[in-house]
Protein backbone atom coordinates (compact mmCIF):
# COMPACT_ATOMS: atom_id res chain seq x y z
CA UNK A 1 0.00 0.00 0.00
CA UNK A 2 2.72 2.47 1.05
CA UNK A 3 6.21 2.17 -0.35
CA UNK A 4 9.05 4.43 0.69
CA UNK A 5 11.89 3.75 -1.72
CA UNK A 6 15.43 5.06 -1.26
CA UNK A 7 14.32 8.13 0.69
CA UNK A 8 17.05 10.65 1.48
CA UNK A 9 16.50 13.91 3.38
CA UNK A 10 19.15 16.48 4.24
CA UNK A 11 19.01 19.39 6.64
CA UNK A 12 21.50 22.08 5.62
CA UNK A 13 23.76 19.57 3.89
CA UNK A 14 23.74 17.07 6.75
CA UNK A 15 21.83 13.90 5.87
CA UNK A 16 19.03 13.19 8.35
CA UNK A 17 17.59 10.21 6.46
CA UNK A 18 19.79 8.06 4.20
CA UNK A 19 18.43 5.73 1.55
CA UNK A 20 15.53 4.49 3.67
CA UNK A 21 13.14 1.96 2.13
CA UNK A 22 10.05 0.81 3.98
CA UNK A 23 7.13 -1.13 2.54
CA UNK A 24 3.81 -1.34 4.37
CA UNK A 25 1.33 -3.79 2.91
CA UNK A 26 -2.42 -3.15 2.86
CA UNK A 27 -3.87 -3.49 6.35
CA UNK A 28 -0.46 -4.00 7.92
CA UNK A 29 0.87 -2.21 10.96
CA UNK A 30 4.55 -1.46 10.64
CA UNK A 31 6.55 -0.01 13.53
CA UNK A 32 9.52 2.34 13.32
CA UNK A 33 11.61 2.64 16.48
CA UNK A 34 14.96 4.16 17.31
CA UNK A 35 16.67 6.77 19.48
CA UNK A 36 15.98 10.49 19.31
CA UNK A 37 17.40 12.05 16.17
CA UNK A 38 17.39 8.75 14.29
CA UNK A 39 15.31 10.28 11.49
CA UNK A 40 11.96 8.64 12.28
CA UNK A 41 9.89 11.83 12.35
CA UNK A 42 11.80 13.20 9.38
CA UNK A 43 10.82 10.10 7.40
CA UNK A 44 7.14 10.72 8.17
CA UNK A 45 7.48 14.43 7.40
CA UNK A 46 9.08 13.64 4.05
CA UNK A 47 6.19 11.31 3.17
CA UNK A 48 3.74 14.10 4.03
CA UNK A 49 5.64 16.71 2.03
CA UNK A 50 6.34 18.72 5.18
CA UNK A 51 10.06 18.55 4.41
CA UNK A 52 11.60 18.23 0.97
CA UNK A 53 13.25 14.94 0.04
CA UNK A 54 16.69 15.06 -1.59
CA UNK A 55 16.08 11.71 -3.23
CA UNK A 56 13.82 8.69 -3.36
CA UNK A 57 10.24 7.98 -4.15
CA UNK A 58 6.98 7.56 -2.25
CA UNK A 59 4.38 5.26 -3.78
CA UNK A 60 0.79 4.84 -2.64
CA UNK A 61 -1.01 1.76 -3.98
CA UNK A 62 1.69 1.47 -6.64
CA UNK A 63 1.33 5.05 -7.84
CA UNK A 64 4.15 7.49 -7.30
CA UNK A 65 3.16 10.62 -5.42
CA UNK A 66 4.45 13.41 -7.66
CA UNK A 67 4.75 17.00 -6.44
CA UNK A 68 4.17 16.60 -2.74
CA UNK A 69 2.50 19.37 -0.81
CA UNK A 70 1.04 18.40 2.57
CA UNK A 71 -2.52 19.10 1.42
CA UNK A 72 -2.09 17.03 -1.76
CA UNK A 73 -0.62 14.07 0.13
CA UNK A 74 -3.48 14.13 2.63
CA UNK A 75 -6.03 14.31 -0.16
CA UNK A 76 -4.41 11.33 -1.85
CA UNK A 77 -5.16 9.17 1.20
CA UNK A 78 -2.32 9.47 3.72
CA UNK A 79 -3.00 11.10 7.10
CA UNK A 80 -0.49 11.98 9.81
CA UNK A 81 -1.13 12.11 13.55
CA UNK A 82 1.73 14.48 14.37
CA UNK A 83 4.04 14.39 17.33
CA UNK A 84 2.74 16.58 20.12
CA UNK A 85 -0.80 16.09 18.77
CA UNK A 86 -1.02 19.57 17.23
CA UNK A 87 -4.67 20.04 17.94
CA UNK A 88 -6.15 23.52 17.59
CA UNK A 89 -6.56 24.50 21.23
CA UNK A 90 -8.76 27.55 20.58
CA UNK A 91 -11.18 25.66 18.35
CA UNK A 92 -13.84 23.30 19.64
CA UNK A 93 -13.39 19.55 19.49
CA UNK A 94 -15.99 19.40 16.73
CA UNK A 95 -14.25 22.15 14.73
CA UNK A 96 -11.00 20.20 14.96
CA UNK A 97 -12.78 17.22 13.48
CA UNK A 98 -14.40 19.32 10.74
CA UNK A 99 -10.91 20.48 9.78
CA UNK A 100 -10.00 16.83 9.42
CA UNK A 101 -12.69 16.59 6.74
CA UNK A 102 -10.63 18.97 4.54
CA UNK A 103 -8.40 16.02 3.66
CA UNK A 104 -11.20 13.82 2.33
CA UNK A 105 -11.20 12.70 -1.26
CA UNK A 106 -14.98 12.83 -1.41
CA UNK A 107 -17.26 15.28 0.34
CA UNK A 108 -19.85 12.61 1.01
CA UNK A 109 -19.87 10.59 4.18
CA UNK A 110 -18.01 13.13 6.31
CA UNK A 111 -20.80 13.55 8.84
CA UNK A 112 -21.12 9.77 9.27
CA UNK A 113 -17.38 9.45 9.77
CA UNK A 114 -17.49 12.08 12.49
CA UNK A 115 -20.29 10.12 14.19
CA UNK A 116 -18.23 6.96 13.85
CA UNK A 117 -15.18 8.47 15.58
CA UNK A 118 -17.48 9.66 18.37
CA UNK A 119 -18.42 5.98 18.75
CA UNK A 120 -14.76 4.96 18.71
CA UNK A 121 -13.73 7.70 21.14
CA UNK A 122 -16.72 8.40 23.43
CA UNK A 123 -14.75 11.03 25.34
CA UNK A 124 -14.24 13.02 22.12
CA UNK A 125 -17.98 12.97 21.49
CA UNK A 126 -18.71 13.97 25.06
CA UNK A 127 -16.58 17.12 24.77
CA UNK A 128 -17.51 17.98 21.20
CA UNK A 129 -18.65 21.53 22.04
CA UNK A 130 -15.74 22.29 24.36
CA UNK A 131 -12.53 24.06 23.45
CA UNK A 132 -10.00 21.40 22.52
CA UNK A 133 -7.42 23.11 24.73
CA UNK A 134 -9.22 22.07 27.92
CA UNK A 135 -8.86 18.35 27.11
CA UNK A 136 -6.26 16.27 28.96
CA UNK A 137 -3.21 14.98 27.10
CA UNK A 138 -4.74 11.57 26.55
CA UNK A 139 -8.01 13.06 25.34
CA UNK A 140 -6.13 15.37 22.98
CA UNK A 141 -4.26 12.38 21.58
CA UNK A 142 -7.57 10.62 20.92
CA UNK A 143 -8.84 13.76 19.23
CA UNK A 144 -5.70 13.93 17.06
CA UNK A 145 -6.21 10.32 15.95
CA UNK A 146 -9.94 10.92 15.40
CA UNK A 147 -9.15 14.02 13.34
CA UNK A 148 -6.84 12.00 11.09
CA UNK A 149 -9.43 9.21 10.74
CA UNK A 150 -12.28 11.45 9.55
CA UNK A 151 -10.21 12.21 6.45
CA UNK A 152 -10.87 8.58 5.51
CA UNK A 153 -7.23 7.66 4.92
CA UNK A 154 -5.89 4.45 3.38
CA UNK A 155 -2.66 4.95 5.31
CA UNK A 156 -2.33 6.39 8.79
CA UNK A 157 1.07 7.66 9.96
CA UNK A 158 1.44 8.13 13.72
CA UNK A 159 4.35 10.03 15.24
CA UNK A 160 4.90 8.95 18.85
CA UNK A 161 1.24 8.81 19.88
CA UNK A 162 2.10 7.60 23.40
CA UNK A 163 4.61 10.39 24.13
CA UNK A 164 4.00 12.01 27.50
CA UNK A 165 0.97 9.89 28.36
CA UNK A 166 0.32 7.93 31.55
CA UNK A 167 0.65 4.12 31.20
CA UNK A 168 -3.12 3.61 31.42
CA UNK A 169 -3.68 6.10 28.60
CA UNK A 170 -0.96 4.43 26.54
CA UNK A 171 -3.05 1.25 26.83
CA UNK A 172 -6.02 3.16 25.42
CA UNK A 173 -3.93 4.40 22.49
CA UNK A 174 -2.75 0.89 21.63
CA UNK A 175 -6.31 -0.46 21.96
CA UNK A 176 -7.38 2.21 19.51
CA UNK A 177 -4.65 1.16 17.09
CA UNK A 178 -5.88 -2.42 17.36
CA UNK A 179 -9.38 -1.21 16.49
CA UNK A 180 -7.99 0.74 13.53
CA UNK A 181 -6.25 -2.44 12.36
CA UNK A 182 -9.63 -4.22 12.19
CA UNK A 183 -10.86 -1.47 9.83
CA UNK A 184 -8.21 -2.41 7.29
CA UNK A 185 -6.35 0.88 7.56
CA UNK A 186 -2.64 0.60 6.86
CA UNK A 187 -0.51 1.99 9.70
CA UNK A 188 3.07 3.20 9.99
CA UNK A 189 3.75 3.77 13.67
CA UNK A 190 6.75 5.71 14.98
CA UNK A 191 7.24 4.99 18.68
CA UNK A 192 9.71 5.30 21.54
CA UNK A 193 8.21 2.34 23.40
CA UNK A 194 10.27 -0.24 21.58
CA UNK A 195 9.16 -3.50 23.13
CA UNK A 196 5.51 -2.69 23.03
CA UNK A 197 5.73 -1.64 19.39
CA UNK A 198 7.63 -4.77 18.34
CA UNK A 199 5.03 -6.95 20.06
CA UNK A 200 2.13 -5.04 18.50
CA UNK A 201 3.22 -4.38 14.92
CA UNK A 202 3.39 -6.94 12.12
CA UNK A 203 6.98 -5.84 11.56
CA UNK A 204 9.19 -3.23 13.19
CA UNK A 205 12.21 -1.44 11.80
CA UNK A 206 14.98 -0.09 13.98
CA UNK A 207 16.30 3.20 12.72
CA UNK A 208 19.53 4.92 13.81
CA UNK A 209 21.58 7.73 12.28
CA UNK A 210 19.13 8.07 9.42
CA UNK A 211 19.33 4.44 8.34
CA UNK A 212 17.30 1.27 8.83
CA UNK A 213 19.48 -1.09 10.87
CA UNK A 214 17.27 -4.03 11.76
CA UNK A 215 13.88 -5.61 11.12
CA UNK A 216 12.05 -7.28 14.00
CA UNK A 217 8.88 -9.36 14.28
CA UNK A 218 6.56 -9.93 17.27
CA UNK A 219 8.61 -13.08 18.05
CA UNK A 220 11.51 -10.76 18.93
CA UNK A 221 9.45 -8.77 21.43
CA UNK A 222 10.97 -10.30 24.56
CA UNK A 223 14.49 -9.69 23.23
CA UNK A 224 13.82 -6.20 21.92
CA UNK A 225 15.97 -4.33 24.41
CA UNK A 226 19.04 -6.53 23.98
CA UNK A 227 18.72 -6.52 20.17
CA UNK A 228 18.31 -2.76 20.05
CA UNK A 229 21.23 -2.25 22.44
CA UNK A 230 23.44 -4.57 20.38
CA UNK A 231 22.71 -2.72 17.14
CA UNK A 232 23.10 0.74 18.56
CA UNK A 233 26.38 0.11 20.37
CA UNK B 1 -0.02 78.39 24.95
CA UNK B 2 0.64 79.94 28.33
CA UNK B 3 3.67 81.98 29.34
CA UNK B 4 5.82 78.85 29.73
CA UNK B 5 5.08 77.69 26.20
CA UNK B 6 3.23 74.59 27.41
CA UNK B 7 0.19 73.81 25.32
CA UNK B 8 -3.08 74.22 27.14
CA UNK B 9 -5.66 71.52 26.67
CA UNK B 10 -8.67 72.75 24.82
CA UNK B 11 -12.00 71.54 26.07
CA UNK B 12 -12.78 68.06 24.79
CA UNK B 13 -16.24 68.30 23.36
CA UNK B 14 -18.61 66.00 21.54
CA UNK B 15 -17.24 67.15 18.20
CA UNK B 16 -13.77 65.92 19.10
CA UNK B 17 -15.12 62.59 20.31
CA UNK B 18 -17.14 62.03 17.13
CA UNK B 19 -14.15 62.80 14.91
CA UNK B 20 -11.91 60.58 17.05
CA UNK B 21 -14.35 57.68 16.71
CA UNK B 22 -14.36 58.19 12.93
CA UNK B 23 -10.56 58.08 12.81
CA UNK B 24 -10.49 55.08 15.13
CA UNK B 25 -12.97 53.22 12.91
CA UNK B 26 -10.89 53.94 9.80
CA UNK B 27 -7.70 52.74 11.47
CA UNK B 28 -9.52 49.68 12.80
CA UNK B 29 -10.39 48.74 9.19
CA UNK B 30 -6.73 49.09 8.22
CA UNK B 31 -5.71 47.04 11.25
CA UNK B 32 -8.04 44.22 10.19
CA UNK B 33 -6.57 44.29 6.68
CA UNK B 34 -3.02 44.13 8.00
CA UNK B 35 -3.91 41.62 10.74
CA UNK B 36 -5.68 39.20 8.37
CA UNK B 37 -2.63 38.81 6.15
CA UNK B 38 -0.29 38.68 9.14
CA UNK B 39 -2.41 35.95 10.74
CA UNK B 40 -2.03 33.63 7.75
CA UNK B 41 1.34 34.56 6.24
CA UNK B 42 3.16 35.92 9.31
CA UNK B 43 3.90 38.83 7.03
CA UNK B 44 3.80 42.46 8.15
CA UNK B 45 2.80 44.14 4.92
CA UNK B 46 4.38 47.58 5.02
CA UNK B 47 3.08 48.15 1.48
CA UNK B 48 -0.52 48.09 2.74
CA UNK B 49 -0.63 51.89 2.57
CA UNK B 50 0.23 51.80 -1.13
CA UNK B 51 -2.82 49.63 -1.80
CA UNK B 52 -4.84 52.44 -0.26
CA UNK B 53 -2.88 55.01 -2.28
CA UNK B 54 -3.62 53.09 -5.49
CA UNK B 55 -7.30 53.12 -4.57
CA UNK B 56 -7.18 56.85 -3.91
CA UNK B 57 -5.56 57.54 -7.30
CA UNK B 58 -8.22 55.38 -8.94
CA UNK B 59 -10.88 57.54 -7.31
CA UNK B 60 -9.05 60.67 -8.50
CA UNK B 61 -8.66 59.48 -12.09
CA UNK B 62 -12.29 58.36 -12.25
CA UNK B 63 -13.65 61.59 -10.74
CA UNK B 64 -15.76 62.21 -13.83
CA UNK B 65 -17.50 58.84 -13.46
CA UNK B 66 -20.66 58.30 -11.43
CA UNK B 67 -19.76 57.89 -7.74
CA UNK B 68 -20.75 54.22 -7.62
CA UNK B 69 -18.68 53.32 -10.70
CA UNK B 70 -15.72 55.24 -9.34
CA UNK B 71 -15.86 53.37 -6.02
CA UNK B 72 -16.30 50.03 -7.84
CA UNK B 73 -13.19 50.80 -9.91
CA UNK B 74 -11.31 51.60 -6.71
CA UNK B 75 -12.22 48.19 -5.23
CA UNK B 76 -11.31 46.39 -8.46
CA UNK B 77 -7.90 48.05 -8.75
CA UNK B 78 -6.96 47.56 -5.09
CA UNK B 79 -8.05 43.91 -4.93
CA UNK B 80 -6.24 43.17 -8.21
CA UNK B 81 -3.08 44.87 -6.94
CA UNK B 82 -3.32 42.99 -3.65
CA UNK B 83 -3.60 39.66 -5.50
CA UNK B 84 -0.75 40.62 -7.84
CA UNK B 85 1.46 41.32 -4.81
CA UNK B 86 0.62 37.90 -3.36
CA UNK B 87 1.20 35.93 -6.55
CA UNK B 88 4.32 37.71 -7.77
CA UNK B 89 6.16 38.36 -4.51
CA UNK B 90 4.67 36.86 -1.34
CA UNK B 91 4.07 33.39 -2.78
CA UNK B 92 7.64 32.85 -4.08
CA UNK B 93 9.00 34.17 -0.77
CA UNK B 94 6.60 32.25 1.46
CA UNK B 95 9.27 29.96 2.92
CA UNK B 96 11.64 32.84 3.67
CA UNK B 97 12.16 34.43 7.06
CA UNK B 98 9.78 37.18 8.27
CA UNK B 99 12.69 39.63 8.05
CA UNK B 100 13.16 38.98 4.33
CA UNK B 101 9.42 39.35 3.76
CA UNK B 102 9.20 42.58 5.76
CA UNK B 103 12.12 44.16 3.91
CA UNK B 104 10.55 43.05 0.62
CA UNK B 105 7.32 44.84 1.51
CA UNK B 106 9.37 47.98 2.21
CA UNK B 107 10.77 47.69 -1.31
CA UNK B 108 7.30 47.15 -2.78
CA UNK B 109 6.06 50.17 -0.88
CA UNK B 110 8.72 52.43 -2.39
CA UNK B 111 8.37 50.95 -5.88
CA UNK B 112 4.63 51.60 -5.84
CA UNK B 113 5.14 55.15 -4.59
CA UNK B 114 7.66 55.77 -7.37
CA UNK B 115 5.35 54.31 -10.00
CA UNK B 116 2.53 56.46 -8.68
CA UNK B 117 4.75 59.52 -8.94
CA UNK B 118 5.62 58.69 -12.56
CA UNK B 119 1.95 58.39 -13.46
CA UNK B 120 0.96 61.45 -11.45
CA UNK B 121 3.71 63.76 -12.79
CA UNK B 122 2.57 63.46 -16.40
CA UNK B 123 0.55 66.68 -15.98
CA UNK B 124 3.65 68.39 -14.48
CA UNK B 125 2.01 68.60 -11.08
CA UNK B 126 2.26 66.30 -8.11
CA UNK B 127 -1.11 65.36 -6.69
CA UNK B 128 -4.53 64.75 -8.17
CA UNK B 129 -7.86 65.96 -6.77
CA UNK B 130 -10.53 63.34 -6.16
CA UNK B 131 -13.57 65.52 -6.51
CA UNK B 132 -16.36 62.97 -6.99
CA UNK B 133 -16.27 61.68 -3.44
CA UNK B 134 -16.41 65.11 -1.78
CA UNK B 135 -20.20 64.82 -1.62
CA UNK B 136 -19.61 62.42 1.29
CA UNK B 137 -17.89 65.20 3.20
CA UNK B 138 -21.07 67.20 3.81
CA UNK B 139 -21.74 67.52 7.54
CA UNK B 140 -25.04 66.65 9.13
CA UNK B 141 -25.66 68.63 12.29
CA UNK B 142 -26.96 66.48 15.12
CA UNK B 143 -27.60 68.26 18.40
CA UNK B 144 -25.03 70.93 17.63
CA UNK B 145 -22.35 68.44 16.62
CA UNK B 146 -21.25 68.34 13.01
CA UNK B 147 -21.13 64.74 11.94
CA UNK B 148 -19.73 64.44 8.46
CA UNK B 149 -21.30 61.81 6.26
CA UNK B 150 -17.92 60.18 5.89
CA UNK B 151 -17.67 59.71 9.65
CA UNK B 152 -20.95 57.84 9.57
CA UNK B 153 -19.70 55.87 6.55
CA UNK B 154 -16.42 55.08 8.33
CA UNK B 155 -18.14 53.85 11.48
CA UNK B 156 -20.77 51.87 9.55
CA UNK B 157 -18.13 50.40 7.24
CA UNK B 158 -15.98 49.39 10.20
CA UNK B 159 -18.87 47.82 12.11
CA UNK B 160 -20.26 46.19 8.97
CA UNK B 161 -16.89 44.86 7.81
CA UNK B 162 -16.05 43.50 11.24
CA UNK B 163 -19.48 41.89 11.58
CA UNK B 164 -19.28 40.31 8.13
CA UNK B 165 -15.76 39.12 8.84
CA UNK B 166 -16.79 37.61 12.18
CA UNK B 167 -19.61 35.73 10.41
CA UNK B 168 -17.32 34.56 7.63
CA UNK B 169 -14.60 33.37 10.00
CA UNK B 170 -16.95 31.99 12.63
CA UNK B 171 -19.75 30.41 10.64
CA UNK B 172 -18.34 29.07 7.38
CA UNK B 173 -16.03 26.16 6.59
CA UNK B 174 -13.61 28.39 4.67
CA UNK B 175 -13.60 30.65 7.73
CA UNK B 176 -12.81 27.69 9.98
CA UNK B 177 -9.97 26.69 7.69
CA UNK B 178 -8.69 30.27 7.69
CA UNK B 179 -8.71 30.40 11.50
CA UNK B 180 -6.88 27.08 11.64
CA UNK B 181 -4.31 28.31 9.11
CA UNK B 182 -3.79 31.44 11.20
CA UNK B 183 -3.24 29.36 14.35
CA UNK B 184 -0.94 26.71 12.84
CA UNK B 185 -0.48 26.84 9.09
CA UNK B 186 1.65 23.72 8.83
CA UNK B 187 -0.80 21.52 10.71
CA UNK B 188 -3.74 22.98 8.80
CA UNK B 189 -2.07 22.08 5.50
CA UNK B 190 -1.28 18.64 6.82
CA UNK B 191 -5.00 18.14 7.44
CA UNK B 192 -5.75 19.01 3.82
CA UNK B 193 -6.43 22.76 4.05
CA UNK B 194 -5.34 24.25 0.73
CA UNK B 195 -2.73 26.89 1.48
CA UNK B 196 -3.38 28.96 -1.63
CA UNK B 197 -7.12 29.01 -1.01
CA UNK B 198 -6.98 30.50 2.48
CA UNK B 199 -4.16 32.87 1.55
CA UNK B 200 -6.09 34.13 -1.47
CA UNK B 201 -9.15 34.69 0.70
CA UNK B 202 -7.14 36.68 3.24
CA UNK B 203 -5.46 38.73 0.50
CA UNK B 204 -8.76 39.54 -1.24
CA UNK B 205 -10.47 40.53 2.04
CA UNK B 206 -7.45 42.60 3.01
CA UNK B 207 -7.57 44.33 -0.40
CA UNK B 208 -11.28 45.04 -0.07
CA UNK B 209 -10.67 46.65 3.31
CA UNK B 210 -7.85 48.77 1.82
CA UNK B 211 -10.26 49.93 -0.89
CA UNK B 212 -12.87 50.89 1.69
CA UNK B 213 -10.23 52.83 3.60
CA UNK B 214 -9.14 54.51 0.35
CA UNK B 215 -12.69 55.83 -0.12
CA UNK B 216 -12.90 57.09 3.47
CA UNK B 217 -9.47 58.75 3.50
CA UNK B 218 -9.98 60.31 0.08
CA UNK B 219 -13.17 61.94 1.27
CA UNK B 220 -11.27 63.42 4.20
CA UNK B 221 -8.18 64.33 2.16
CA UNK B 222 -9.32 64.73 -1.46
CA UNK B 223 -5.87 65.68 -2.72
CA UNK B 224 -4.07 62.42 -3.61
CA UNK B 225 -0.27 62.27 -3.63
CA UNK B 226 2.19 59.31 -3.89
CA UNK B 227 2.69 59.30 -0.11
CA UNK B 228 -1.08 59.09 0.47
CA UNK B 229 -1.89 56.88 3.51
CA UNK B 230 1.81 56.27 4.20
CA UNK B 231 1.72 58.12 7.51
CA UNK B 232 -1.58 56.46 8.48
CA UNK B 233 -0.16 53.00 7.72
CA UNK B 234 2.83 53.55 9.98
CA UNK B 235 0.54 54.69 12.80
CA UNK B 236 -1.77 51.70 12.27
CA UNK B 237 1.17 49.26 12.20
CA UNK B 238 2.23 50.70 15.53
CA UNK B 239 -1.34 50.43 16.81
CA UNK B 240 -1.57 46.81 15.67
CA UNK B 241 1.60 45.89 17.57
CA UNK B 242 0.44 47.84 20.62
CA UNK B 243 -2.87 45.97 20.59
CA UNK B 244 -1.28 42.58 19.93
CA UNK B 245 -0.60 41.50 16.35
CA UNK B 246 -1.02 37.81 17.10
CA UNK B 247 -4.78 37.93 17.16
CA UNK B 248 -7.14 39.69 14.81
CA UNK B 249 -9.34 41.23 17.47
CA UNK B 250 -6.46 42.58 19.57
CA UNK B 251 -4.85 44.01 16.42
CA UNK B 252 -8.17 45.61 15.48
CA UNK B 253 -8.66 47.10 18.93
CA UNK B 254 -5.09 48.42 18.75
CA UNK B 255 -5.85 50.09 15.43
CA UNK B 256 -9.02 51.64 16.78
CA UNK B 257 -7.33 52.77 19.97
CA UNK B 258 -4.43 54.55 18.27
CA UNK B 259 -6.84 56.27 15.85
CA UNK B 260 -9.17 57.28 18.64
CA UNK B 261 -6.27 58.45 20.83
CA UNK B 262 -4.78 60.47 17.98
CA UNK B 263 -8.16 62.07 17.39
CA UNK B 264 -8.64 62.90 21.05
CA UNK B 265 -5.11 64.27 21.53
CA UNK B 266 -5.47 66.27 18.33
CA UNK B 267 -8.74 67.71 19.62
CA UNK B 268 -7.33 68.39 23.06
CA UNK B 269 -4.35 70.30 21.72
CA UNK B 270 -5.02 73.90 20.71
CA UNK B 271 -4.86 74.44 16.96
CA UNK B 272 -1.43 76.08 17.16
CA UNK B 273 -0.02 73.12 19.11
CA UNK B 274 -0.99 70.16 16.95
CA UNK B 275 2.70 69.72 16.11
CA UNK B 276 2.87 68.03 19.51
CA UNK B 277 0.52 65.25 18.35
CA UNK B 278 3.06 62.67 17.13
CA UNK B 279 5.33 63.15 20.15
CA UNK B 280 2.42 62.73 22.57
CA UNK B 281 0.97 59.68 20.77
CA UNK B 282 4.29 57.91 20.28
CA UNK B 283 5.38 58.60 23.85
CA UNK B 284 2.18 56.86 24.92
CA UNK B 285 3.05 54.01 22.54
CA UNK B 286 6.51 53.57 24.07
CA UNK B 287 4.98 53.58 27.53
CA UNK B 288 2.46 50.91 26.58
CA UNK B 289 5.08 48.73 24.92
CA UNK B 290 7.37 48.99 27.95
CA UNK B 291 4.56 47.83 30.20
CA UNK B 292 2.86 45.32 27.87
CA UNK B 293 5.36 44.23 25.20
CA UNK B 294 3.19 41.34 24.02
CA UNK B 295 0.29 43.69 23.33
CA UNK B 296 -2.08 45.80 25.36
CA UNK B 297 -5.01 43.40 24.96
CA UNK B 298 -3.08 40.12 25.03
CA UNK B 299 -3.54 37.93 28.07
CA UNK B 300 -0.43 36.11 29.23
CA UNK B 301 2.67 35.77 27.13
CA UNK B 302 2.59 36.01 23.39
CA UNK B 303 4.68 34.09 20.89
CA UNK B 304 4.87 37.16 18.69
CA UNK B 305 8.51 37.72 19.65
CA UNK B 306 9.46 34.48 17.94
CA UNK B 307 7.54 35.28 14.84
CA UNK B 308 8.55 38.77 13.85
Amino acid sequence: MLEIAGLTVSYGGAPAVRDVSITVGKGEIVGLIGPNGAGKSTTLHAVMGLVAAAGGEIRLAGESLPRRTPEAVTRSGISLVPEGRRIFADLTVEENLRLGLSGRRSREGGAQDIESVYALFPVVGEFRRRRAGVLSGGQQQQLAIARALVAGPDVLLLDEPSLGLAPKIVDVVFETLAEIRTRGITVLLVEQRAQRTVAFADRTYLMANGEIRLTMTPADASDTDTMVAAYLS
Amino acid sequence: MNALGVPVLAAINAQVVVDAIGLGATYALMAVGIGLVFGILRLVNFAYGQLIMAGAYTLAYTSSWPLGASIAACFAVVIALSLAMEVSVFRPLREQSPTVMLVTTFAISFVLQSVALLIDIRDDQIGEPASSVTSLNVPITIDGVDVRKVTIVAVLAAVGALGALALLLGRTEIGLRTRAAAADFRTARMLGVRANQVITLAVVLSGALAAAVAVILTVQTPFVTPDFALHDTIIVLVGVVVGGIDRLWTATLGGFLIGFTSGMVNGALPTDSTVYLPSVVFTLVIGVLLLRPAGLFVRGRSSVVDRV
